[in-house]
């Protein structure tokens, strides 16, 4: 009875041996227990306990977005980041990468109707396939948008590319085998292509100088592939397949196969090659927020006019519309529209985005036509209609203009805000600046060059419109004082 | 239009706001063609009076006949007695309200263009015309905030008289005149009626009603008190409000 006593007394005092992952990731990597939510369960989760053993500590788990488990890593949130993380050039170069130890295949998921049709890559030229931003099948994808002319599509998240091959938004997805198998079962009509597209591994990442723990890790690793422990772990979450034996025989032989920091001439031309991609995405910045801007200043003026003009049913129902629409979250808004509605209408991603932010900035918009249309003041109102012009006329020849001047510069707020939301349609698959630079910031392992580039495109967008704003609003000022 | 010449037929007209009562029956009469001086202290009531006429303000008791179209106690009237109304009477507010983000020339052209339809050249040689009369024609690109208080006023007369309404009212134009410029405005006024024009004009100014007014009606805590000949009424007051209004 004193047993569980001793067992806490003993795992306090232990040191902590800090591991991250993203939890979202799901089964069999890492994923909360549905029977107890504070638990967590997966193959990662007890490789990494096997780890916190071998080295006498505690493991900890520490939750963390996957697309950001190099840089969390980098900056000591954790020691080792292992949460199904893809061993690449790159991240060999930025990080310290232990053995690999798990292998994985890219598979060609279809629907079954297509099974026959799409078999690999070059049967889909032209073709939607999805796969999730970041990873070695986006490369692939990226590369076979060149060479077979797929259309690439990046996902944020595994679970929506099968959703939509499901509804048609897409004819295939590329990712690994364990995350197919997976959506299989939970995804009906859909087929996994037998012949994988490349193959690839599992590593764990630590920080660049972290090299003494890295090689602690490694012998643990190499230890618990000879004993069988690892066989055990993949056995019993269902991932040991036919590949793994060959692939442990061939860990354990290698003599430490690193290849470090490659020369930095490299990196110089992968920069440089990104460059064209960076200015395409702004284009795509800057022409979603101008569309977005004017469904929102349209919405927005019939808003405010209904809530100034209309009867109580009409502002009861507008003032609902504002209240709920500024009251949660825009992202929640585009996942809504996107994947929400996908049953009821499938909205192509860029039309979602552009009717996702410029609904949402309306809202915005219509309180600040309402409160300057409120703020003409009354005599200019009843010298209109003394002279016979009708509400309407009044509206659209003395107050709306007049009110215009008092909006212009809220707006202009708006439109720059709306600018740097437009980054988040990527969680709907439209890869504007943002996203283009965060695949550009994971490809080349810093962020520094890319983020400078990405923060002075931005800059670039909205500096004019401030510029633009202010020698509007200096003219209608002068105009009316 | 009633056969006596009468354009204006004020009825028992009674307007609260909250609890107070603004006006408690005032009735009165305007023939066509007079300046009649709508007098009294302030808060008697004399701009409410005007904006129940201009249908600006709904009235809970009596009736208002401007030559034939009838407000009545209750809301305001419907778009299609308005469109009536406002065919009738002219309206020059005491703080001119003239459009801000308008030209002079634009103040004066809006309605005639988009309200009688008057294509734009037109509109546009009528209101170089009126303003000419006012002599305010060289300020008809100016602005409104770039007018002196005189300027804005005449414009704004002008703006009525665009849209020809045989009845005019202007509530407190003498207010913001200094008395030289009073007297041009009284001559300007007294030049409209000549061609048969109606003026109802409120003013505390009672040196200005009996030079250029032909009648005054004193209003006094909604009441109509006294009316007549200006010049009578305003040299051997009756009520002890007139008196009061020409003691201040």
């Amino acid at each position: 009875m004193f047993w569980p006593l001793l067992f806490l007394l003993a795992t306090a005092d232990q040191p902590v041996f800090r591991w991250g992952g993203d939890a979202e990731g799901g089964a069999p990597f890492v994923e909360a227990d549905p029977r107890d939510p504070a638990k967590l369960r997966g193959f990662d989760v007890e490789v990494a306990g096997e780890i916190a053993k071998g080295l006498g500590k505690r493991p900890e788990f520490v939750q963390v977005a996957f697309a950001d488990i190099d840089q969390s890593v980098q900056r000591g949130d954790f020691e080792i980041g292992m949460s199904g993380v893809e061993d690449t050039p790159a991240r060999r170069r930025a990080l310290a990468a232990t053995i690999p130890y798990f292998e994985f295949h890219e598979v060609l998921t279809v629907r079954e109707a297509d099974r026959g049709r799409f078999k690999s890559l070059a049967d889909l030229r032209g073709h939607r396939v999805g796969t999730l931003g970041g990873t070695i099948a986006y490369e692939i994808l990226l590369a076979a948008e060149k060479a077979n002319g797929v259309v690439c599509i990046s996902y944020d998240d595994d679970v929506h590319p099968y959703s939509d091959l499901r509804e048609g938004r897409l004819d295939a997805v590329l990712l690994d085998n364990i995350i197919a198998a997976r959506s299989m079962r939970r995804t009906p009509g859909l087929t996994t292509q037998p012949v994988p597209v490349a193959m690839g591994h599992y590593i764990g990442v630590l920080a660049t100088g972290n090299t003494k723990l890295r090689d602690q890790i490694d012998d643990i690793l190499r230890s618990r592939m000879r004993d069988g422990t690892l066989e055990r772990i993949y056995r019993k979450w269902g991932i040991w397949d036919s590949y793994q034996p060959a692939f442990f025989a061939g860990v354990l032989a290698a003599q430490k196969p690193r290849e470090e920091a490659p020369p930095s001439t490299d990196r110089k031309k992968v920069i440089l090659a990104y460059v064209p991609a960076l200015l395409s995405a702004s284009v795509v910045t800057i022409v979603l927020s101008c569309f977005a801007m004017a469904l929102a200043i349209a919405v927005g003026v019939l808003i405010a006019s209904g809530r100034v003009y209309g009867n109580a049913l009409v502002r009861g129902a507008l003032t609902t519309y504002v209240e709920i629409v500024r009251g949660t979250p825009v992202l929640l808004q585009l996942f809504v529209l996107y994947y929400g509605l996908s049953a009821v209408i499938r909205l192509p991603a860029f039309l979602a985005a552009l009717l996702g932010l410029g609904l949402n900035y309306a809202a915005y918009e219509s309180e600040i036509y309402r409160g300057a249309l409120e703020s003409v003041p009354r005599g200019q109102l009843e010298a209109a209609r003394t002279l016979g012009l009708s509400e309407l006329q009044v509206l659209r020849l003395v107050r709306g203009p007049q009110a215009f001047r008092f909006a212009l510069p809220p707006m202009t707020n708006d439109f720059v805000a709306l600018l740097k939301d437009s980054s988040l349609v990527s969680v709907i698959t439209v890869v504007e600046l943002t996203k283009q630079t965060q695949i550009f910031a994971a490809n080349i392992g810093s962020w520094v060059v890319p983020g400078a580039m990405c923060a002075a495109l931005y800059l670039a967008l909205s500096l004019p419109l401030s510029r633009l704003a202010g020698v509007l609003e200096r003219r209608w000022k002068a105009a009316t004082e | 239009m009633s056969d006596d010449g009468t354009i204006l037929d004020i009825s028992a007209l009674r307007l609260r706001r909250g609890l107070r009562e603004v006006l408690r029956g005032v009735t009165m009469r305007v023939r066509r063609g007079e300046l009649v001086a709508l007098m009294g202290l302030s808060g008697g009531g004399k701009t409410t009076v005007l904006r129940a006429v201009a249908a600006l303000e709904p009235f809970d008791g009596g009736t208002i006949d401007v030559g034939g179209v009838v407000l009545r106690a209750g809301a305001l009237p419907p778009r299609s007695v308005a469109k009536e109304l406002r065919k009738r009477v002219g309206m020059v507010f005491q703080l001119h309200s003239l459009f801000e983000h308008l030209t002079v020339l634009e103040n004066v052209t809006l309605a005639p263009i988009q309200v009688a339809h008057v294509p734009a050249a037109a509109a546009r040689a009528r209101a170089t015309e009126l303003l000419e009369s006012l002599g305010v024609a060289h300020r008809a690109s100016a602005l409104p905030r770039e007018l002196s208080g005189g300027e804005a006023q005449r414009v704004a007369i002008a703006r009525a008289m665009a849209m020809e309404p045989p009845l005019l009212l202007m509530d407190e134009p003498t207010a913001s005149l200094d008395p030289a410029r009073r007297g041009e405005l009284g001559e300007t006024l007294v030049e409209l009626t000549r061609g048969g024009r109606t003026l109802v004009v409120t003013t505390h100014d009672d040196d200005f009603a009996r030079a250029f007014a032909q009648r005054a009606v004193i209003l006094a805590d909604g009441e109509v008190v006294e009316e007549g000949e200006a010049r009578a009424v305003l040299t051997n007051p009756r009520h002890p409000a007139t008196r009061r209004l020409l003691q201040g």
